[in-house]
């Protein structure tokens, strides 16, 4: 076991306009995308979110050996509840995540 | 073929200034730049601002004017003022004409307004030319009253529009980051899909390459592709680093949605041409049977007072869960009890600033702090009532102790006032698109000549 931060060469999460956030995780080394791609579901992201599994939406892309998670903003943008206006910090959480 | 200079990611970001000499060296035929996005949240747009200083802003823009007028090309900026509602347009017209006045330049400008009537956004709803996108906040009718500002996105038919003008300098209202930099190419019949597809990869200048801060790139279109390639000396573009861009601030890697039609990149081909250079091939534009656009809008959701206490005695940093709910407990019965208000009227929030402040319950193991901030957000209807309720809370953080024993405890407050007007706050409210019949229905453009006396 191993924290996915420790494991990629970056995680990153981003807006993907005021709606969505996106969460890009740069896994560097081809093994190292093979055993995210296998081993990092989409129900363990969801729970570490707490949100609908069903909201994910997951690209596994080869050629850049990244994998990419986009889900509907917890909190729309700027909404009073929202604590993260450029949606900077998930990547964190998810890069705790231990895989 | 056609070449555009796309100086750095947004005016206001700078660019490397050698950078962008050698790119005009390259002889471009126009330069782009973008000048914001919804990125740094609605207020800007909801008050029409800008979120970059002026005098930044006017400094970059100056080297801008200086490196047309030597290249003799179109000089365009999309979304200008960071939101491109027309308030900030006409803040960077204002802004160009004072330069072209120092240069002593005469130069055409052409304006293109994004910004959306109210009775023509209702209009289109009642006949059903409004519809959302994935995941939209409901939209009433009566709610399109409430926008403090709304825009349309523009695409490439918009800026060709301006471009045909032959203005010297294209100001654009908010359009889309991409339709800037795939105007010219599609007008001079490059590969439609190459240029939607290198106007994507090139919208954030070189953070399409290593060295992202120095700014400038050069992308040159063909009938088949385009490359890419970054103007400073230390910057390099590589088939990953470019591929990798298309990831950015993007939902779906593969599609992007602009007005008329969308761009589909699954059977794009990257490859190094040489140790700074990349050439992608491959991309497909698929147009659409409607021309719709993308219309933001931003309103005012309440009105907000902050005040912080910072804690640091061991005890409470401990117990600082238990001390926060009391606050909030104690404080909202008082606020309702002496405003005579109910407790939809008001929101009060203690965000801990140590523990979970950045990501809130779904932070389930924060490290141990020495010390907390303990940020209190009041919002309300009013920017008077949200002041006399931080008013109310005020003392409790201040003084409110764990226990009813205990000598009176007193927290530090950094600030006197302790209460600090935050004022409107402003929510997104439209993720939906606007089906037009013609492209400039919902835009307007108007061109003028400053003279300065230039020979």
């Amino acid at each position: 076991m191993a924290r996915l931060r420790d494991k990629a060469e970056k995680v990153r999460s981003k807006n993907a306009g005021p709606f969505w956030l996106t969460i890009d995780i740069f896994c560097g080394e081809k093994t190292v995308f093979q055993d995210v791609c296998e081993k990092l579901s989409n129900i363990d992201i969801a729970n570490v979110l707490d949100v609908d599994e069903a909201d994910l939406k997951r690209f596994e892309i080869s050629s850049l050996n990244v994998v990419k998670i986009s889900l509907p903003r917890p909190q729309i943008q700027g909404s009073i509840r929202d604590r993260d206006m450029h949606g900077a910090s998930w990547a964190a959480i998810i890069g705790e995540m231990e895989i | 073929m056609t070449k555009v200079v796309v100086p750095s990611g947004a005016l206001g970001l700078n660019y490397d200034k050698q950078a962008l000499q050698r790119a005009i060296a390259a002889k471009p035929d126009i330069i782009a730049i973008d000048g914001g996005s919804t990125d740094s949240g609605p207020s800007y747009l909801g008050r029409g601002i800008s979120k970059y200083s002026r005098s930044s802003t006017k400094i970059e823009w100056k080297g801008l004017m200086e490196a047309r007028a030597k290249a003799n090309v179109p000089l365009v900026i999309g979304t200008a003022g960071t939101c491109g509602a027309d308030s900030a347009v006409d803040w960077l017209v204002d802004i160009t004409k004072e330069i072209a006045e120092e240069l002593k330049q005469d130069i055409k400008i052409a304006v293109l307004k994004s910004s959306q009537d109210k009775s023509d956004i209702k209009a289109a709803f009642k006949s059903d030319k409004i519809s959302p996108l994935e995941h939209a906040p409901e939209l009433h009718e009566n709610d399109i009253e409430t926008f403090e500002n709304i825009v349309a996105l523009a695409g490439v038919e918009q800026i060709t529009e301006a471009l045909n003008t032959g203005a010297d300098i294209i100001i654009a209202g908010r359009t889309t980051d991409t339709a800037i930099i795939a105007a010219l190419p599609i007008q001079n019949n490059c590969h439609t899909g190459a240029a939607w597809h290198g106007a994507k990869i090139a919208e954030c200048g070189a953070l399409c390459a290593t060295n992202p801060q120095s700014g400038v790139i050069l992308v040159d279109f063909d009938h088949e592709g385009f490359t890419v390639t970054p103007m400073a000396d230390n910057a390099k573009a590589t088939p990953h680093t470019v591929s990798a861009h298309m990831l950015y601030e993007n939902s779906n890697p593969f599609i992007l949605y602009e007005p008329g039609g969308h761009l589909d990149v699954t059977e794009a081909n990257y490859s190094a041409i040489d140790q700074k250079s990349v050439r992608v091939e491959g991309a497909q534009w698929v147009p659409s049977d409607n021309y719709t656009v993308k219309l933001e809008g931003s309103r005012i959701t309440g009105y907000q007072v902050m005040i912080m206490a910072l804690v640091r005695d061991s005890h409470y940093v401990e117990h600082i869960d238990q001390w926060t709910s009391d606050i909030s407990e104690l404080c909202c019965a008082k606020v309702m009890d002496r405003l005579d208000l109910t407790k939809d009227d008001f929101d009060i929030e203690l965000r801990l600033i140590g523990k979970n402040a950045t990501l809130g319950s779904i932070d389930k193991n924060p490290a141990a702090a020495s010390e907390i901030g303990v940020m209190g957000i009041v919002t309300a209807q009013s920017a008077d009532l949200a002041k006399e309720i931080a008013k109310v809370l005020n003392p409790y953080l201040l003084h409110h102790p764990l226990t009813k024993e205990e000598e009176v405890p007193t927290f530090a407050f950094p600030f006197s006032p302790a209460e600090i007007d935050v004022g409107p706050v402003y929510e997104f409210g439209l993720n939906h698109v606007l089906k037009l019949d013609h492209p400039m229905d919902a835009f307007s453009l108007e061109v003028f000549e400053v003279k300065n006396g230039a020979s």
